[in-house]
């Protein structure tokens, strides 16, 4: 095959990835702190694009306006969950969580299509990228559309921001000491509790935005996150649950490798992810970035 | 008269508890076709089995499968596929329950060494590998179009093109699955499965390997997971894709909550009120998705003893 095609295939590699990424980041992130893996993180991504579509429908709102709006009013209304419903079920075995985030899921993806049809008479719908990111650019060795390497470069900042906020600040410092142990950062005058709920909210409302930024690749569509979310969980099984930059490198690069792969051999497109997951599972059963079980 | 000591009271009152259970689900399932129609009747035993199937790994080995679709569906498909390359019912149907066996192997063998959440999103995961690849192997699968219109030559005299009689035949399929189950749960295998499952450190030092245990329980649940697949594809005539499907591997789970995890009979009866639930909802055309998602999210939050273990929980405080 030509290098010209491998290159594109690189480039739609590194979108996918820029997906895999933040979604992965937020689990990694939300898991560190609750210790639950948050099964309703794709039905939040859809719930992303379906916000900002809704905004649009509703008050014309633009692609700049969600993109800010639409992952805080996810961020909230996960926010709101957590305190409501997720936090009944802290003293519980995780599995319970994941039970019920994937109720959460099955309820929310089906109210949207409900909402979808009555309001709108769609089951999926179109969304048009900003007229600045328009058109393609070239990049002297591959052309490429301007909205998906915006989509790449956003994902990177935002991913290396969330790093820098976790290893570098105080509040990271706060949220590192309350994943490590709890009881002994309570004992620091540390209200664990209220930081739980706060990182939730930024978890989930980068799942959001993932959405936002996926509704003009993709069409808005209810079930747009749940394959999503199962490829995401086996990058995070690649990748391992335990640091933020791992899951982050791990996120772009079975994205990028799956992508070549398909255009090696198509047929393998949708199952190269697993088939990794499966040869790394046979050499680190932990994945390649996490600790070795019981040792957290 | 003399009077029993307290532990084998209980003991005995347990025993007349479980007697009283199997004889109530017994009668109930052959009266069911008179009750209700038969096809429905059907799925009730097909994913009453899977439900138990499910139950005997999570309920008694505490690993929480989210992709038992992989098995089920994997012998629903081997199964039409040899019932419509001429096969008899006997041999597709021990055809797809030996593929569900096989698959179980790798999988197993790569997921048991996992613990908690990743175990469940290991499972998951392979369950939709497998689903795209029954979507892309469009000559044996039928792809987006499934497998329909085979035959189902009848056996030992019995004519299954009446869904009565095939409910029958799978009720005796039924009750071999659910010995099955019961005894490796009574067995010394089982009490060593839940010596791991409460824990596994201890299990270990007094000389069981957790793993070996947990992957044997693995092989098991997806045999039988697999026999339920193929009663199913017996049952309807048909198999598609939403056998495969993530949300399949996640009903299991709700039907064995909602009856009651560990208990056995309570997947059955669990898979019985999901389905009635799931047929009412349809005939009066409300939104299925929406209800079963809010019971679902109700169940984990309040009901998580289920029917079952509610009904031994009020029976042990009287």
């Amino acid at each position: 095959m030509n290098t010209q095609l491998l290159l594109i295939q690189v480039f739609n590699g590194l979108v996918n990835g820029a997906f895999y990424a933040l979604l992965s980041l937020g689990l990694a992130v939300i898991f560190g702190m609750l210790r639950i893996v948050n099964f309703m993180h794709g039905a939040l991504y859809m719930l992303g694009a379906f916000t900002a579509f809704a905004l649009g429908q509703a008050f014309g709102l633009g692609f700049w306006p969600s993109l800010i709006l639409a992952p805080i009013i996810v961020a909230l209304l996960g926010m709101v969950l957590e305190r409501t419903l997720l936090s009944r079920l802290y003293g519980l075995d995780p599995s319970y969580n994941l039970l019920l985030t994937f109720g959460l899921t099955l309820l929310t993806q089906d109210l949207v299509k409900q909402v979808m049809l009555s309001q709108y008479a769609v089951s999926s719908a179109p969304y048009t990228p900003p007229a600045a990111l328009a058109g393609v650019v070239n990049l002297g060795f591959v052309v490429f559309p301007k909205y998906r390497l915006f989509v790449i470069a956003l994902s990177l900042v935002l991913c290396l921001l969330t790093w820098f906020v976790i290893e570098k600040t105080r509040v990271g410092a706060i949220i590192r000491a309350s994943t490590e142990n709890p009881g002994v950062t309570r004992a620091f005058g540390i209200d664990v509790g209220k930081w739980v709920t706060g990182v939730f909210g930024v978890g989930v409302g980068l799942a959001g935005l993932a959405g936002v930024l996926a509704a003009p690749i993709y069409s808005v569509e209810p079930y747009m996150g749940s394959e999503l979310i199962i490829t995401t969980f086996a990058v995070v099984v690649i990748g391992g649950l335990g640091s933020i930059l791992g899951s982050v490198v791990t996120g772009f690069a079975v994205g990028v490798l799956a992508a070549v792969g398909a255009a090696i051999y198509p047929p393998i497109a949708n199952t190269l992810v697993f088939i990794l997951m499966a040869l790394v599972l046979l050499v680190r059963p932990s994945g390649l970035f996490g600790l070795p079980e019981g040792t957290r | 008269m003399t009077v029993l000591p307290r532990t084998a009271a209980r003991t005995e009152r347990q025993r007349m508890t479980r007697a009283a259970w199997l004889i109530g689900l017994g009668l109930v399932l052959l009266i069911l076709p008179r009750l209700i129609y038969p096809v429905l009747a059907l799925d009730i035993l097909a994913w009453g089995l899977f439900a138990v199937a499910f139950d005997l790994l999570f309920g008694f080995s505490g690993l929480l499968s989210f992709g038992h679709a992989a098995f089920w569906g994997t012998s629903a498909y081997v199964t039409a596929f040899l019932l419509s390359h001429g096969q008899g019912v006997p041999v597709a149907m021990l055809g797809g329950t030996g593929a569900a066996l096989l698959l179980a192997v790798p999988i197993g063998f790569l997921s048991v060494r996992s613990i908690g959440i990743y175990f469940s999103m290991i499972t998951l995961a392979f369950a939709q590998m497998i689903s795209f690849v029954a979507l892309q192997w469009t000559d044996v699968t039928g792809g987006e179009n499934g497998l329909q219109g085979f035959a189902r030559p009848g056996f030992l005299g019995l004519d299954f093109s009446d869904s009565t009689t095939r409910y029958y035949f799978c009720l005796a399929v039924f009750a071999v699955g659910f010995y099955v189950a019961y005894r490796t749960v009574r067995s010394p295998f089982g009490q060593a499965l839940q010596a791991v499952r409460d824990n596994e450190q201890r299990a270990q030092s007094i000389g069981y390997n957790p793993t070996r245990f947990k992957f044997t329980a693995f092989l098991i649940s997806a045999t039988l997971a697999g026999l339920a697949g193929s009663m199913f594809t017996f049952g309807h005539g048909v198999v598609s894709l939403d056998v495969l499907n993530w949300r399949t591997s996640g009903e299991v789970v709700m039907m064995t909550l909602l009856g009651g995890t560990g208990t056995l009979f309570g997947p059955v009866i669990g898979a019985g009120l999901v389905l009635l639930l799931r047929d009412v909802l349809t005939t009066a055309n409300l939104p299925v998705g929406i209800v079963t998602g809010l019971v679902f999210v109700l169940v984990v939050l309040f009901f998580r003893r289920g029917v079952v273990g509610t009904v031994q929980h009020w029976l042990r405080r009287r």
